[in-house]
């Protein structure tokens, strides 16, 4: 397992409900964290967004004012904000197909359904960590690679032009630490 | 906070641009090993543990908040915004069940959230439904000390999300993507 130093990074938890917010950060401080900030809706979140540009985002997806799409939206603005790339963790109660499409569309990093467990949190935050993918700039599209893996037995077309970006290989931090040097 | 200048290598294919932000996140990769028993999981879910002894305060909350929205919207109709709090509160309902120690309360709070998302004519969604929904998640609650709760809470669920979804069949019989959609299963793994 890879170690992180929790207390190296820091977080904001967008969530309208208490509760969740309160369970996500018990977990954040049990995996080591210090800095953990909250947001009650979309538009307090992006303003903590600003101030406090944290490492990592988790986000619900059905908040008042704007919801957690709609705020990984305005946040995967390049130029618009210090920090397009930050990475976002979607943690919701919706996990149907049409729903996480719709997440990785909009520039999610991660998606973790509720009910939420330390290990899949864990394994979220070890992955946009140690294992980041390069981001992807089309017309209608900036978010992280939604390629994560090469399908070898893909048959379609190919909807990337330009021939070389096929797969794009990023060095997995991960693997560079598993490995002997 | 002063954010610090993101620097990003930039490659640009026919159609696309490749970006590999500069990784700020390096920094929390530790090359040491976990001390011997230290499992940061493990703490977690003590933490969490130690929490626990507030969860049935905290769902006996969720309940008063889902009847309170339920109330508002058969006295002063299936609005939008009256639609949106109750889907609301199901919705977290089911998404805190089972780490509230409450499992079964789950797929009944589901039901009422597929019965309110896929009604494409709101005032269309039958009351005496919603209150069998409402009325079912709070008692599954109230009652979860018997030992017969799941099983009755399976029963009761089951039977409501029969009624749900043929009335959602009928309701999006001319929407044949909202029907795929309805009976497409999660895709994602298990946490």
């Amino acid at each position: 397992m890879v170690r992180i130093d929790f207390n190296k990074l820091r977080f904001l938890v967008i969530d309208d409900n208490a509760h969740m917010r309160r369970m996500v950060r018990t977990l954040l401080h049990g995996f080591g964290a210090r800095d953990v900030y909250e947001a009650e809706d979309g538009a307090a979140g992006l303003e903590a967004f600003t101030h406090y540009v944290p490492d990592i985002v988790i986000t619900d997806w059905a908040m008042p004012i704007f919801d957690g799409l709609e705020l990984t939206q305005m946040i995967r603005q390049p130029g618009a904000n210090s920090n397009p790339y930050v990475a976002i963790i979607m943690l919701t109660g919706h996990s149907e197909k049409k729903r996480v499409m719709s997440a990785r569309d909009a520039g999610v990093t991660e998606f973790l359904a509720k009910p939420i467990s330390a290990k899949g949190l864990y394994q979220r935050i070890v992955n946009v960590v140690a294992n980041p993918r390069p981001f992807v700039k089309t017309r209608t599209y900036f978010g992280p690679d939604r390629r994560r893996t090469n399908n070898s037995t893909y048959v379609g077309p190919e909807r990337r032009k330009g021939g070389k970006a096929d797969m794009i290989k990023q060095p997995a931090l991960v693997e560079k630490y598993r490995a002997p040097a | 906070m002063a954010p610090s200048k993101n620097t990003a290598a930039v490659t640009t294919y026919g159609d696309h641009e490749v970006i590999v932000p500069e990784n700020k996140l390096r920094k929390a990769v530790s090359t040491k090993p976990f001390a011997p028993g230290d499992d940061p999981i493990a703490r977690a879910e003590a933490a969490l543990a130690d929490l626990s002894s507030e969860f049935s305060t905290w769902m006996d909350s969720e309940c008063e908040r889902l009847d309170k929205a339920r109330r508002m919207l058969s006295t002063t109709g299936c609005t939008g915004a009256n639609k949106e709090a109750l889907f609301h509160a199901a919705h977290d309902i089911k998404g805190e069940a089972a780490t509230f120690g409450f499992p079964a309360m789950a797929a009944a709070s589901d039901s009422l959230c597929r019965l309110l998302e896929h009604t494409p004519d709101p005032t269309r969604i039958p009351i005496m439904l919603v209150d069998q929904h409402v009325d079912a998640v709070r008692a599954i609650y109230r009652e979860y000390a018997r030992s017969d709760a799941v099983e009755l809470a399976r029963k009761l669920t089951q039977r409501l999300r029969e009624v749900t979804d043929e009335f959602l069949a009928h309701e999006n019989r001319d929407r044949p993507e909202v029907l795929a959609q309805l009976k497409a299963p999660s895709i994602l793994p298990e946490a």
